[in-house]
């Protein structure tokens, strides 16, 4: 179940490898199948019929991708008000509504975003949205090639490593196997930030929940946009290393500091994603 | 009418609730909610606005998709509570209601297919721009491509930038009909429709020249087989790494339904659920369309079912709609085929309108052949129900300018007809219209005038005719405006029995005249005077008028003795219980009771020894009757003087006093004096006066019976009610 994810991230490649993951329509992407469960058109044929067959296993997948955003939103709101202003957004998707620079930029219209997927037509998309956004990029790459991303001209210019950086992986790290060994490059995104930065993670889990496995189970079969590799809390927990963990922990996602008690719903404590918020001292 | 007003507060508190959770919006539980307050304050604010306006509900369903509720449950939900909120307010608002859920959900489902629609263009674009970036604009020739959008929802074709179509995909060959190899090859000028308009192709030309990278519009093809497919084009220019067009995406969208959609939409908009007719905007539209034109002279037959609410009442509201249907198709069979528009305005309302109303006999005959179809029978489960209706006539030609102003014309004109007695026609009259106005407009100012005190009594003299003594006087209600206009009692007290300012102006009438009384007495002791008050039926109806008597005696120190109050005869034979018994209570009090105007309804003297009053006031035509002036009819002079002398005889019999009003001439007087008639009050004894020229004429013998009386002046009596 934890075998290697495919770098191509697509099944039934007809072996052109100048074709990159994610746009050829007739394959479903992670990134527009996110987007189905959201409501959102910005989706094909292909996507439709992979998240059906996924929804199939986990009918409620719909409220969990919304409580994901929804996390995202309390993350992002909370790291402002600590007077973050400098945000990496690792696996961040097709723009929809409540977008990080939104929730950013309304607080801090100065407020620097950039955003990082590996997905073209995600990354297209975004270009066009933010065309005409002051201090919020994207570019495209591979998140696990930290160097790569840290390296990339766009982000060495928008951001002063001097200061606290936040760096996302919000509902993207499952979809990165262990093979990668995803605990050491995470780590590696802090390595040289300065003090005061901070990690956010959410993270997909099928703890307590077999009908999460089931839906994992689907990812992990042909013509999937991406394995998944779901983990436990204590698994997360590792992936940010050192930093010092804020509290609550890592937690059930409704749980990590809900805006109150109302929102929290029922069925949380079961719910099948955990995340987490840690800061470099 | 309606009912309860509804909370948005509430609304907005169960809205959050029920689609909390049904899509994804990016907003907590309180700032939901706040939202939805304020789409909960609008949608309330439409549902009770005068003029129904769709766009604001339209608008909230937008608002919804903007905020991304894209689940259909979310509206499902939606009309769920809005409809659980505002149904209660009242079954009169079913209607209303029925269109704000329609508005809103239409405006939900618009904004929902647009933002699908961009989002399915944007991916798409996102998609094509990938590629090209990716293969160097080898793409379009991959047979790869083919199934790329092969299953898209959306029509898509590619076409070089001479115009020619290299690509067309599935869904849009089966929206047009052809097989991609008929479409292929072919260059897009030839899906020309006459619809297009040149704008639409210039833009296209100013794309292939790369000043244009975007287009969209709505546009019409012709399918294969000749029939029309109405689409939401959007074309989009691709150009190379250099940033060279290359070629012109165009996204279609099958949108036929949607037009069909809209024109059935648009046709509810405008027709009333229940009957089928047109509804009130789509009379108005054809109304004002008429009135534009200023040769027309369109005109309006507003009719309204008499008695519709105990059909309702009694048979229940099924059998009430039933009647309504067959009443409305057979007006529209009757008179829609002459031109006609017949139209339901809600309710049991219903309006003609006659584009040519310029021959008022032919406008009549439409409202007859209306009255006729309304009377035939109906039956329904069972019932034979028969209704009339009464109709209200404009024409523009009296009705001022705008439709608004006709239709309120036709409204009055219709509460005319029913007035009048129902089942009938009612033709409008400008001067009984302004009369109504002025009416209307005076009894608003009641109130503010009483406060204002602008209203002042004046006083008669009655007078003993055995030895010419004034022994009291007659308080008589004046109302001096604020523009020093001065008005009778007979203008407005009848405005003030009708809008119940009567009951405070008799009152204040009560108090002021018992204390005038109170202050002549105190300046000239001697024989106290009688005051005389007039009372109208409505205040002595009120439980608490033997209250307000004995209070403004208190207050001023009067003695009920010497107080009467006067009420008309019809006043007080229509009187039962209650009224009997504040009269009985009256008496109690001490206080003496007249009868107004008495000789005037049914004088019944029998009938009136069973009730505690102690005078006759004759009325006028009594009295003027007498003397070579006389002009009452047969009788003539003599037969007059005959009733008159039987009349004071009884009522001396029955122990009642009389008084003669109108006493004008030196004869009336010395023939009411010699008859053994006890009181007089009239002109030729002393007009009504302001308390200081009264105040030296009372106690003794008026000086005017040694002169001859002054001719002119006020005639009819004036009376207070
Ligand atoms: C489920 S979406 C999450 C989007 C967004 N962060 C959120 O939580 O709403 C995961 C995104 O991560 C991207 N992704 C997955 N693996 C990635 C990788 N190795 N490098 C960069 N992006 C990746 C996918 O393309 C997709 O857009």
């Amino acid at each position: 179940m934890q075998g290697s994810v495919e770098n191509e991230g697509r099944t039934g490649n007809d072996g052109r490898a100048d074709v990159p993951a994610g746009v050829d329509p007739t394959q479903p992407s992670v990134a527009r199948v996110y987007d189905y469960y959201l409501g959102g058109s910005h989706n094909f044929e292909s996507d439709r019929v992979f998240a059906q067959r996924v929804l199939a296993q986990m009918p409620d997948l719909v409220s969990v991708a919304q409580e994901n955003r929804a996390f995202l939103r309390r993350a992002v709101s909370y790291l402002c008000a600590q007077g973050v202003d400098q945000f990496l957004d690792l696996g961040s998707g097709i723009p929809t509504v409540g977008n990080v620079h939104e929730v950013v930029h309304a607080v801090n219209p100065a407020a620097t975003v950039v955003y990082v997927d590996h997905d073209p037509v995600a990354v297209t998309h975004s270009t066009e949205l933010l065309r005409d956004v002051p201090h919020a990029d994207v570019i495209g790459g591979d998140l696990r090639d930290v160097r790569a991303i840290t390296g990339h001209p766009l982000v060495r210019d928008r951001f002063d490593r001097r200061r606290p950086v936040a760096v996302l992986l919000v509902s993207v790290l499952h979809f990165v196997g262990d093979d990668d060994g995803p605990a050491d490059f995470v780590g590696e995104y802090l390595a040289d930030a300065a003090r005061g930065s901070h990690l956010v993670i959410s993270h997909a889990s099928d703890e307590g929940r077999p009908d999460a496995s089931s839906a994992q189970a689907v990812y992990n079969q042909n013509r999937s946009p991406n394995r998944m590799r779901m983990r436990t809390g204590a698994e997360v927990e590792k992936l940010f290393g050192d930093l010092t963990l804020l509290d609550p922990g890592v937690v059930r996602i409704p749980l990590w500091r809900p805006d109150s008690p109302d929102d929290v719903r029922p069925g949380a404590e079961l719910y099948p994603g955990v995340a987490g918020m840690a800061r470099k001292d | 009418m309606g009912g309860d007003r509804v909370d948005p507060a509430a609304l907005a508190a169960d809205w959050t609730t029920a689609v909390l959770g049904t899509s994804y919006v990016s907003m907590n539980r309180r700032d939901l909610r706040r939202y939805l307050t304020g789409l909960a304050t609008r949608l309330v604010a439409s549902f009770d606005a005068p003029e129904w306006d769709r766009t604001v509900a339209a608008g909230v369903g937008r608002l919804m998709v903007a905020a991304h509720f894209t689940d259909a449950r979310s509206l499902e939900r939606t009309l769920a509570v809005v409809a659980e909120h505002l149904a209660p307010a009242g079954a009169d608002r079913t209607s209303r209601l029925a269109a704000l859920q329609g508005a809103l959900a239409a405006g939900y489902a618009e904004a929902l297919r647009e933002r699908t629609l961009a989002e399915q263009e944007r991916i798409s674009m996102a998609a094509f721009a990938a590629r090209v970036a990716a293969e160097e604009a080898r793409w379009a020739s991959e047979a790869r491509y083919q199934a790329v959008f092969a299953g898209a929802v959306i029509g898509i074709s590619v076409a070089e930038l001479d115009g020619r179509i290299v690509q067309v995909n599935e869904a849009l060959c089966a929206m047009l009909g052809y097989d991609a190899g008929e479409i292929a090859a072919r260059p897009i000028y030839e899906f020309m429709h006459p619809y297009d308009t040149s704008d639409n192709w210039r833009q296209v030309r100013e794309m292939i020249a790369g000043t244009v990278d975007h287009l969209r519009m709505e546009k019409a093809y012709y399918r294969k087989d000749g029939t029309e497919l109405w689409t939401d084009l959007v074309v989009s220019l691709i150009r190379d790494q250099a940033g060279e067009p290359r070629y012109l995406v165009a996204m279609v969208e099958d949108i036929t339904e949607r037009h069909l959609l809209q024109t059935r939409l648009q046709h509810q908009a405008l027709h009333d659920p229940l009957t089928g007719l047109p509804n009130r905007a789509l009379f108005f539209d054809r109304l004002e369309a008429a009135l534009e034109d200023e040769y027309g002279v369109p005109g309006v037959c507003y009719l309204d079912l008499d008695g519709f609410k105990a059909v309702n009442d009694t048979l229940g509201h099924d059998v009430g709609d039933q009647l309504l249907r067959t009443i409305a198709e057979r007006l529209r069979a009757e008179l829609a085929p002459e031109g006609h528009l017949v139209a339901r305005m809600g309710g049991d309302e219903f309006v003609v309108l006659v584009e040519d109303a310029s021959d008022p006999a032919h406008m009549r005959r439409v409202a007859e052949r209306a009255l006729e179809t309304v009377r035939r029978p109906v039956r329904v489960e069972g019932n034979e129900i028969r209704v009339s209706a009464s109709i209200g006539i404009v024409g523009r030609d009296q009705g001022g300018s705008g439709a608004a102003e006709l239709m309120k014309a036709a409204d009055t004109t219709l509460y005319w007809a029913k007035n009048d007695g129902r089942s009938r026609v009612a033709e409008f009259d400008r001067d009984r219209h302004r009369t109504d106005v002025a009416r209307f407009e005076l009894s608003a100012q009641l109130p503010e005038a009483l406060r204002r005190q602008e209203f002042f009594l004046e006083y008669q003299p009655l007078v003993r005719l055995c030895d010419g003594v004034a022994t009291g006087v007659e308080a008589l209600v004046r109302w001096r405006r604020e523009t020093g206009e001065r008005l009778g009692p007979d203008r407005f007290i009848p405005l003030a029995e009708e809008t119940g300012l009567i009951v405070a102006l008799g009152r204040w009438v009560l108090t002021e005249a018992c204390g005038q009384a109170r202050r002549w007495h105190d300046a000239h002791g001697g024989e106290r005077p009688l005051m005389s008050v007039n009372v109208a039926a409505r205040q002595v109806r009120e439980p608490d008028f033997v209250d307000d008597v004995r209070a403004a005696l208190d207050r001023t120190g009067w003695p009920a003795g010497a107080l009467q109050l006067e009420l008309t005869e019809s006043d007080v034979m229509t009187a039962g219980g209650g009224p009997l018994e504040t009269l009985g209570a009256l008496a109690d009090l001490g206080v003496r009771i007249a009868i107004d105007d008495f000789g005037t309804g049914y004088s019944n003297l029998a009938y009136l020894r069973t009730l505690p009053v102690h005078e006759l006031k004759l009325a006028g035509p009594f009295v003027t009757g007498i003397g070579p002036g006389g002009r009452n009819g047969r009788g003539g002079t003599a037969g007059t003087e005959a009733v008159l002398s039987s009349v004071i005889g009884l009522a001396h019999t029955l122990g009642l006093s009389v008084t003669a009003e109108n006493v004008e001439t030196a004869e009336q007087h010395g023939r009411l004096r010699s008859l053994g008639c006890d009181t007089g009050q009239g002109w030729f004894l002393a007009p009504p006066a302001g308390p200081a020229r009264v105040e030296p004429l009372l106690g003794r013998p008026l000086p005017r019976l040694r002169r001859s009386p002054v001719p002119g002046g006020e005639r009819r009596r004036p009376a207070t009610g």
